[in-house]
């Protein structure tokens, strides 16, 4: 396989074809900060928490980088005064969702990043619908008993009872992989245990 | 529910992922609405997982998971009809029906919905009842052309 040879933060890092930027980032041993992201999981690009300035031929451009390709002489940046501003304006997007996230990872970046979780009106989910839940579900366990419903800001995770109710008990891996709360799983599958016939359409709103 | 008319649409693409927006939407047009039983159904036959079913069902304002009125009413609320009193119009659908929009009547009579534009701005306000437009309506007038509706 051929080796791709680019910059990353000023260092040469060497890469395989069909890597991504995190992926080679991490090989180096530089670290990008990342939420939705899981080695065994096909990249999703959902919390763009990895987002990291990429220059191919002079012109830059802002990536998220578990998803873009490495390529010959691209030169990437992790830690720019942009980059780190989109971050914190990103973390603290995501803590009025999750304001008493017990994910330490969460923690740590709003830490580092300077992030106020008291900035933008608390609208506590929990769920930053990052899919992990979802997509662990349907990719390594292939039971698909887990999904996203409704969009835009009805969006949100559904246990499907039918299928929850033979196979989730006795499962739970799902539940640690949350970046905000383990309960978060707990509580929704059993409302949808609880709730089976509970409407799905989207709330009207207003 | 005419379950023929469903298990034909279901066995014509039988074992097919992709025709899957196309099954549901033919199932609603029949239908009018997707029961969750035959969600099960389109999953089970055109061998996609429920979930991707029940995501794309919900994602859809063309898919409704609840019953509708044996007559749809859809008020535009687009800019042009906003302007021309679109706004008394739904109000007035509103108090003769008494069912918000996205809502049914418990006689299963009417289905309220705004929608965006409709293409004939100079007709507004517009009101599509069961397919019928009706173009340049006041509210008295609507209130006329949904008494004929029984």
């Amino acid at each position: 396989m051929s080796e791709i040879i680019m910059q990353i933060d000023g260092i040469e890092v060497a890469a395989e074809e069909g890597m991504t930027v995190l992926d080679a980032a991490q090989k180096a041993g530089i670290s990008i900060p990342t939420l939705c992201y899981l080695e065994t999981l096909e990249p999703y690009g959902a919390c763009r928490l990895c987002t990291v300035e990429v220059e191919v031929r002079g012109r830059t451009n802002l990536v998220a980088a578990c998803l873009y390709p490495v390529e010959k002489d691209l030169i990437v940046r992790t830690r720019t005064e942009k980059v780190d501003k989109i971050r914190k304006m990103i973390l603290e997007l995501l803590l009025a969702h999750a304001p008493v996230a017990r994910g330490l990872k969460m923690q740590e970046y709003a830490e580092e990043y300077g992030a106020d979780k008291n900035r933008f009106e608390k609208e506590p989910s929990f769920c930053i619908q990052c899919g992990l839940c979802v997509r662990y579900c349907a990719e390594i366990k292939k039971k698909n008993a887990i999904c996203f419903v409704n969009k835009g800001p009805s969006r949100e995770i559904q246990f499907i009872p039918e299928i929850a109710a033979k196979e989730c008990w006795s499962c739970t891996e799902c539940f640690p992989l949350c970046p905000t709360e383990y309960l978060q799983g707990v509580f929704v599958l059993t409302k949808a245990l609880a709730f089976p016939s509970a409407p799905m359409g989207p709330t009207v709103e207003e | 529910m005419n379950n023929d008319k469903i298990e034909q649409i279901l066995n014509e693409h039988q074992g097919q992922p992709g025709a899957l927006i196309k099954v549901m939407m033919e199932i609603q047009e029949e239908n009018h609405w997707l029961p969750r039983e035959v969600l099960v159904k389109v999953s089970e036959k055109l061998e996609v997982p429920l979930s991707r079913v029940l995501r794309i069902a919900t994602i859809y304002k063309t898919f409704s998971l609840t019953p509708k009125g044996r007559y749809q009413v859809n008020i535009c609320t687009g800019t042009a009809c906003q302007v021309r009193g679109a706004q008394q119009v739904l109000e007035e659908v509103q108090k003769i029906t008494g069912i918000k929009p996205g809502e049914t009547d418990p006689d299963m009579k009417f289905s309220l919905e705004t929608v965006n534009c409709q293409g004939c701005c100079s007709l507004g306000p517009l009101v599509e009842i069961d397919g019928k437009t009706h173009g340049k309506t006041a509210p008295a007038e609507i209130a006329e052309a949904l008494k004929k509706y029984e």
